[in-house]
């Protein structure tokens, strides 16, 4: 079944246990209500979470972390290459030349960098083809985002058909780095890494573990804050500053959203970023709210990719700094003949489990959620451990969490209980 | 074994945007928990949306019934509005009688009716001018 392979998927993101004291503010912003607080942990349900990182951005303890690859990672091959996503450029301030970082990256134990802005580039191209055959009724959707795409293959199947079937900038910058190491090195392609510097958990699990992918070019991804504090250290020392950056300006502005819309030059479009907000979004859409509209980019982070929870810059300040250092580019149209650039398959519609398999007993399931529901408080207080009312009478019904467990349902308990008492030691002395 | 039913019952308050959709969006909700295939529930949505509307921009609100079973989806909107005049007319695709207001909102191309008729498998309307108007419509789940 559906659910039991996605019990299996590969999560980037975890649960440190000693960090976490149950504060329930991660199980509150889990766009896909996919987090409990058992026994004063904050437990993801696997099946449900879409590794989006709103958690890891809104734990005040930090206990929610990424898992990744690191420095150490770069030992295992000849000839290591840096990919730096468009959102890092914005990283630095008071660097005003992107060929300056890209000439740090190379002091911090990367042999060479590819800027995925090419590789954008390349899929701003291959989309507008696809835009052009228009085989379908209804807007595209752009399957930039991976959290996005695994928020769809697990919440709504109806627009699954939708979603453009290409890979991301990234994979396409990957081969199209590898391709360029393999004939300057004379290396073989496994002699090759390719690391991906990355400013989301998303990014790591659409590495680890393709949706569309049978096996991605990106051998590794290590966070933008492990690379940044190295790089700042290097920055200082770099005299002769590299002519590296070849990408123009509409790759690189893939790094905020509406940047690929505004690549793509698409008119009726709409650019919807923050996970929420593309979650009522994608409501709308299904319901057939959104009419005569071409396109839709969107973005789990708030003001797209500069957004990453794994980033160190504020998303703002970023996207004013991206803004400063493109000013002067041209538009930039990287060549990305011979790529793989279309999905190996089909993402399949892997849906949160149903109540029950069985349409009757999961009717009947059903009916006692709806008969828990009217007796709790419907105050959504969150101290049962559940995201809401709702969600807790559901727990219930699956048999993960008891009524007891709702503060205001044992109050109510205690005073029947205290009343009993009452009445039994009145008989005892008559 | 005898089939199991889920019955819904759902306010739609008077003439608030705002809050319109909120009872097709607990539908969608529970029929995803269900298991209900993502056809069928769509289907329901999108007719079960364009109904509450027309309650709210038409009729003064009212309520909605939803009883679920296995093989088949039942909403009954209900409300106490002027009634429709005629209901072949209402339901030509472009027919509307939807002021400028609410044009501004988006709303009043004349497309609701229609839709409903086509993503629902049975559809009824009774209605009775300076009464109110009853849509019942049924969706069912093996019929595509
Ligand atoms: N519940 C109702 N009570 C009274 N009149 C109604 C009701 N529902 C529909 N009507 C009438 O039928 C007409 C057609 O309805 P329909 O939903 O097809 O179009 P609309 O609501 O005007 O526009 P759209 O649905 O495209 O926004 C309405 O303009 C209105 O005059
Ligand atoms: S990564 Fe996103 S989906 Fe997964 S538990 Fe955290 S907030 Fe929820
Ligand atoms: S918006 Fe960008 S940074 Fe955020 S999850 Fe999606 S791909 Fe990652
Ligand atoms: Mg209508």
């Amino acid at each position: 079944m559906a659910s039991e392979k996605r019990e299996l998927l590969y999560h980037s993101v975890c649960l440190e246990e000693g960090d976490c004291k149950g504060c329930t503010t991660c199980m509150r912003y889990c766009p896909t209500q996919a987090i409990r607080v058992q026994n004063g942990k904050a437990k993801i349900i696997r099946e449900k979470c879409i590794d989006c990182g709103e958690c890891v951005r809104r734990c005040p303890y930090h206990a929610k972390r990424v898992v990744s690859d690191n420095f150490y990672t770069l030992k295992s091959f000849k000839h290591n290459i840096a990919l730096v996503a468009p959102a890092f450029c914005g990283q630095f301030s008071k660097v005003t030349n992107i060929d300056l970082i890209l000439t740090g990256l190379k002091k911090i134990g990367f042999d060479d960098v590819f800027e995925v802005a090419r590789g954008a580039e390349v899929i701003t191209a291959k989309t507008k083809e696809i835009l052009a055959e228009k085989n379908h009724e209804g807007p595209y959707i752009s399957s930039a985002c991976p959290a996005v795409v695994r928020l769809i293959a697990v919440k709504f199947p109806s627009l699954s058909d939708m979603v453009i079937p290409l890979t991301s900038p990234m994979e396409a910058a990957a081969q199209m780095a590898r391709r360029e190491a393999m004939e300057k090195t004379g290396l073989e392609d496994d002699e090759i890494g390719v690391f991906f510097i990355s400013p989301c958990p998303a990014k790591v699990t659409a590495v680890k573990q393709p949706l569309a992918l049978d096996k991605s070019s990106v051998s590794g991804v290590i966070p933008v804050k492990d690379v940044y504090m190295k790089l700042v250290h290097a920055l200082k020392s770099v005299d002769k500053i590299e002519k590296l950056s070849v990408s123009g300006k509409d790759g690189i502005r893939w790094a905020r959203s509406g940047g690929e819309t505004e690549a793509l030059g698409i008119k009726n479009y709409i650019a919807v970023d923050g996970i929420h907000n593309v979650i009522k979004m994608l409501e709308e859409l299904e319901d057939e709210k959104l009419n005569n509209i071409e396109f839709i980019e969107a973005l789990a982070c708030t003001s797209g990719c500069t957004g990453g929870p794994l980033n160190v810059e504020n998303e703002f300040v970023a996207n004013s700094r991206i803004r400063n250092l493109t000013e002067h580019l041209e538009k930039g149209e990287a060549k990305g003949e011979n790529l793989s650039l279309m999905w190996d398959k089909k993402v399949e519609y892997e849906p949160f489990s149903p109540l029950d398999t069985d349409i009757n007993k999961a009717l009947t399931k059903m009916q006692q959620l709806e008969e828990i529901y009217a007796r709790l408080p419907q105050l959504d207080c969150g101290s049962c451990g559940s995201p809401s009312c709702r969600d807790f009478a559901e727990d219930i019904v699956r048999g993960k969490a008891q009524e007891r467990d709702c503060i205001f349902r044992l109050r109510e308990k205690i005073e029947v209980l205290a009343k009993e008492i009452e009445e039994l030691g009145k008989m005892i002395k008559e | 074994m005898a089939n199991s039913s889920v019955k819904l019952h759902y306010e739609v308050a008077d003439n608030d945007f705002t809050v319109a959709g909120e009872a097709s969006g607990a539908v969608k909700k529970v029929l995803r928990q269900l298991g209900f295939p993502s056809d069928v529930i769509r289907r329901v949505a999108v007719s079960m949306y364009e109904c509450e509307i027309n309650m709210v921009i038409h009729a003064n609100g009212g309520h909605i019934d939803v009883e679920i079973t296995p093989d088949k989806i039942r909403m009954v909107h209900t409300d106490k509005g002027p009634g429709i005049k005629d209901i072949g007319q209402a339901m030509q695709k472009g027919f509307s009688t939807a002021n400028e207001e609410v044009r501004q909102l988006g709303f009043g191309a004349g497309m609701g009716l229609p839709n409903m008729q086509r993503y629902t498998d049975e559809m009824k309307i009774t209605t009775e001018i300076g009464k109110g108007t009853v849509v019942d419509m049924t969706v069912y789940v093996n019929k595509f």
